[in-house]
C-alpha cells in the first residue's frame, strides 16, 4: 500500500489537521457536536447512494442507512436550538471509488447562524488557509459565467443537444444520451473543474436551480439556488448552502428527489419526516458547508491519490 | 451473455465496444459530489491497437468479451493463413495477416507467440521480445561506405530487414529485438 508519508508522519498529519479544526471553532465560538451514523432516514439525492444495513431488535427488522453526510441530525439540533456547531464525521456513499474517492471518508460540517453563502465562503477561504498554512488568494465565479466564459453558452439556457457537442468537442465519448443536468455535471467533473483553484481558492457559486440540493432558491432570480462550492488545483473540496428552511419546499424537493430515482431505475428512500418536522418547527436563517477533510491533507501533503492519506483506504481496510 | 457493470472496471477488463474488443487501460472515477457519477475510461481496441477513450454513467453495464491469452507455438503458414499449436492440448488455431501485424517479420516455425483469442480467434500475435535469425543478405564490403549511422542493412531468413554493424556477413545468426525491430548482438552457435 502506498503511503504519502511514512506512517507516524501520517497520523500527525491528521491529527495535527484536527487540532487546528478544532482550535479554529472554539475561537469562534462554533461547538462541537457528534451525531449518529446509522439513521431510519438517509438523503434522497438520486446522485448519493447510501449504504443500506438493518437493526434487529425486539421492534422487529428496521432499515438503517449510513449517513451521507450529517446533516439531517446537525439541522435538527439547529432547529432545537443548538446555535453555530460543527462536526468532524465519517460520511459513506456507495459506489464512490476513485483517485479522489473513497466510500467511506471524512467530512468537516458546520452551520452559522445568520450566515447567508457569501458571508460563510469568507470563513471558509480563512479556515481552508489556515490548516494549508498558506495565502491563497480568493476567487469567486457564478456556474453562470463559468460555462460562459469556458464554452461560450449558457447552462440555464442551453439545450441539452448543444452540450452533447460541448462535451464531443472536448474528446468525451459518451455511449447514451443524458439530461441537462447529467451533461453539466459531467462537464464540470470531467473539463471544468480540473482548471479551477490553481494556486487559488476558487469558489463557484449560484448553482442552477435544478441542483440546488438542499440550499435554498436565490431571492431575486429562481432559477438559481444560493449553493457554492470550493475548488482548489482542480479538486472540489467543499460544498455549502444558504439553507432551505422552508419544510413544504422541502418536503417536495425529497418527493421530487423519489420521482426522478424511480425514472432512473433506482430506489426510492424513506423521507426523512424528523426532519420535516424541526423545519416545521423552525430552522433558524443559516449557512452550512462540508468539507472534505481527507482531500484537504491530500493537497495539503501534496499526495497523487485519497488513498494515501488515509489510515486504510478501502482496498485494504 | 456476461457484463460488467462501472463499478467493476479496472485495468485489464475486456469488454465489447461498438463490436470489437477492447481492454481498459485506465479507469477514472468522475463525480461533482452532489452529482451523477461516470466513469471516463482509456480502451485499447484488440483487433485495431488503437487506443480510445469512453464515458459510461457510472452503474452502466458494457458485455464483456470473451478475450484470453495463450502461449502458442508457430508451426508453418500456407500464405494465407499463418498457423499455431497450444502446446499442452494440441489444438490448431489460424491467424490472418491483420492479427499477425508485425509479428511475420519476426517468427519462425517453433517460436513460441503470445497470442490474443476472442472468441477462440487469434486476433492479435506477438513476436518474442528476442528473436535470433540468419542473415540471409547483406553487403559484404568491409570497407563499405559508413553513411547511415555506422551500420548497413541486412536481410534475415523471414525477410525482414535490419541495421547491423558493418562486420556482420552473410550466414551469421544475429539477436534482434522485435519490439524496436534493431539489432542487439551477434549469436555464436
Amino acid at each position: 500500500m502506498k503511503r504519502s508519508a511514512p506512517i507516524r508522519e501520517l497520523l500527525q498529519a491528521r491529527a495535527d489537521l484536527f487540532d487546528e479544526v478544532r482550535r479554529f471553532f472554539r475561537a469562534r465560538g462554533v461547538l462541537e457536536v457528534d451525531t449518529p451514523l446509522l439513521s431510519a432516514a438517509a438523503g434522497t439525492d438520486p446522485a448519493l447512494e447510501p449504504f443500506v444495513t438493518r437493526h434487529c431488535g425486539a421492534e422487529g427488522d428496521r432499515a438503517r442507512y449510513l449517513q451521507t453526510s450529517p446533516e439531517f441530525h446537525m439541522k435538527r439540533l439547529l432547529a432545537e436550538g443548538s446555535g453555530d456547531i460543527f462536526q468532524i464525521a465519517h460520511a459513506f456513499r456507495q459506489g464512490e471509488l476513485g483517485r479522489r474517492h473513497n466510500p467511506e471518508f471524512i467530512l468537516l460540517e458546520w452551520y452559522r447562524i445568520g450566515y447567508d453563502h457569501h458571508r460563510l465562503m469568507v470563513e471558509v477561504a480563512e479556515l481552508v488557509n489556515r490548516l494549508l498554512d498558506r495565502k491563497l488568494p480568493v476567487e469567486k465565479i457564478t456556474y453562470r459565467s463559468l460555462f460562459q466564459r469556458r464554452f461560450g453558452w449558457d447552462p440555464l439556457e442551453t439545450a441539452a443537444a448543444e452540450m452533447a457537442r460541448t462535451a464531443a468537442k472536448e474528446g468525451i465519448a459518451m455511449g447514451g444520451s443524458l439530461d441537462r443536468d447529467q451533461w453539466l455535471d459531467l462537464l464540470m467533473g470531467a473539463v471544468v473543474q480540473r482548471e479551477l483553484g490553481r494556486g487559488a481558492l476558487t469558489f463557484v457559486h449560484d448553482y442552477p436551480a435544478s441542483q440546488a440540493s438542499l440550499a435554498r432558491l436565490h431571492p431575486q432570480d429562481f432559477r438559481l439556488a444560493s449553493r457554492f462550492e470550493l475548488y482548489l488545483e482542480g479538486v472540489e473540496l467543499a460544498n455549502g448552502f444558504h439553507e432551505l428552511t422552508d419544510a413544504a419546499e422541502q418536503l417536495a424537493r425529497f418527493e421530487a428527489d423519489n420521482r426522478k430515482r424511480r425514472q432512473r431505475g433506482q430506489q426510492p428512500l424513506p423521507v426523512d419526516r424528523r426532519l420535516i418536522e424541526a423545519l416545521e418547527r423552525g430552522l433558524p436563517d443559516c449557512s452550512g458547508v462540508a468539507l472534505g477533510l481527507d482531500r484537504l491533507l491530500m493537497l495539503k501533503l501534496e499526495a497523487g491519490a485519497l488513498a494515501e492519506v488515509l489510515t486504510f483506504p478501502y482496498a485494504v481496510a | 451473455m456476461a457484463t460488467y457493470s462501472t463499478n467493476e472496471f479496472r485495468g485489464g477488463l475486456k469488454l465489447l465496444l461498438d463490436g470489437d474488443p477492447c481492454v481498459i487501460i485506465e479507469n477514472e472515477f468522475v463525480k461533482p459530489g452532489k452529482g451523477q457519477a461516470f466513469n471516463r475510461v482509456k480502451l485499447r481496441n484488440l483487433k485495431t491497437g488503437r487506443v480510445l477513450e469512453k464515458t459510461f454513467k457510472s452503474g452502466e453495464s458494457v458485455e464483456a468479451a470473451d478475450v484470453v491469452e495463450r502461449d502458442l507455438q508457430y508451426l508453418y503458414t500456407d500464405g494465407e493463413y499463418w498457423y499455431f499449436m497450444d502446446p499442452e492440448t494440441f489444438e490448431q488455431y489460424q491467424a490472418d495477416a491483420n492479427a499477425m501485424g508485425e509479428a511475420v517479420k519476426w517468427i519462425k516455425d517453433q517460436d513460441v507467440c503470445n497470442v490474443t483469442l476472442w472468441n477462440g480467434q487469434p486476433i492479435a500475435v506477438e513476436a518474442p521480445n528476442f528473436v535470433v535469425l540468419e542473415i540471409t543478405d547483406t553487403d559484404p564490403g568491409l570497407k563499405g561506405d559508413t553513411s547511415g549511422g555506422g551500420g548497413k542493412p541486412a536481410t534475415l531468413e523471414t525477410g525482414a530487414v535490419v541495421r547491423v554493424p558493418l562486420f556482420v556477413q552473410i550466414g551469421e545468426k544475429i539477436k534482434v529485438d522485435t519490439r524496436s525491430g534493431e539489432y542487439v548482438s551477434r549469436v555464436k552457435d
